[in-house]
């Protein structure tokens, strides 16, 4: 426990309303109606989580979960749902069994099982740390340690990137031929 | 007056990454468009990269890893993304809808 008024009392402070931004962002992603809410209530939900983030001592990938997630994963769903104008979800709860209140209680099963099994874990304290885990440090086990990785991954990206435009070109002749 | 400190405990962490996966999971299996199903999933990626910092944060003797991975997790759910996205722009071409009821006969 700390003294309210003091820095560690505010960041506290900042902490509960950063969590509650998370929650609230993932509660309008999964529950509005419209595509672009829902869109909206997960870049509200990543903003919370970079503000996390900043408080798990990596403020470097804070700010990349700000770039790529809310800026660009983000804005590709927006664009998503501008070509694919989806209607309005109907009334949930008819054709599936799933949909309805079998997913609510699924939900809560898994988030409830979670905690406790992360609440009834003994963790084992580290004996000593080999670095301080901060920017300098991260680009050079990044270019030392996880190099094939990281080549893996930009041969990853380029992949889908390739992937992504010979699917939309394929739709958009065919769509074409018959039109 | 004073407050707990909340910031500097694991098993915060892990209970709002489990409540993220838990809300995605409900998402996935509540939702009926695919759009929404790709943002259910965000969801869960998100819970498990919160769970990777965390352990990172305080579990981990090299502190550089949890980072990493989660920096990688970022890649990977990027390109998850763009893939699904164009997959959802195909299937709208061809079926002029994204509900999944609707697009699950395979007659091409």
């Amino acid at each position: 426990m700390v003294p309210l008024f003091s820095a560690e009392g505010l960041s506290s402070l900042v902490f509960i309303f950063i969590v509650m931004t998370t929650v609230l962002g993932a509660v309008i992603a999964t529950h509005s109606e419209r595509l672009i809410r829902a869109v909206t209530g997960l870049a509200i939900c990543f903003i919370g989580v970079a503000g996390l983030y900043y408080y798990l001592n990596s403020p470097f990938v804070a700010l990349m979960e700000m770039l790529i997630y809310v800026g660009a994963v983000c804005v590709t769903i927006v664009f998503a749902v501008m070509l694919a104008d989806p209607n309005p979800e109907g009334e949930p709860g008819q054709g599936s069994i799933f949909s309805g209140p079998l997913s609510f209680a699924l939900g809560i099963m898994f988030f409830w099982s979670l905690s406790a099994l992360a609440g009834r874990t003994v963790w084992i304290l580290p004996q000593g740390r080999t670095n301080d885990g901060s920017l300098e440090e991260v680009g050079k086990s990044l270019l030392t340690n996880y190099s094939m990785v990281f080549e893996l991954i930009s041969l990853v990206l380029l992949l889908s990137i390739i992937g992504a435009l010979v699917l939309a070109r394929q739709g958009r002749s065919r769509t074409g031929g018959q039109s | 007056m004073s407050i707990p400190a909340f910031g500097d405990s694991l098993i915060i962490y892990l209970i709002i990454a489990a409540l993220l996966f838990g809300i995605g999971f409900y998402g996935l299996v509540h939702r009926r468009t695919l759009i929404g199903m790709l943002i259910a999933g965000e969801l869960i990626l998100a819970g498990a990269s919160i769970n990777f910092m965390a352990f990172n944060r305080f579990l981990a003797p090299d502190p550089t890893v949890g980072q990493i991975f989660t920096l990688f997790i970022m890649g990977i759910a990027a390109a998850e993304a763009a893939i699904a996205l164009s997959i959802i722009i195909a299937v709208y071409r061809n079926y002029r809808t994204i509900d999944v009821e609707d697009v699950a006969d395979l007659n091409g």
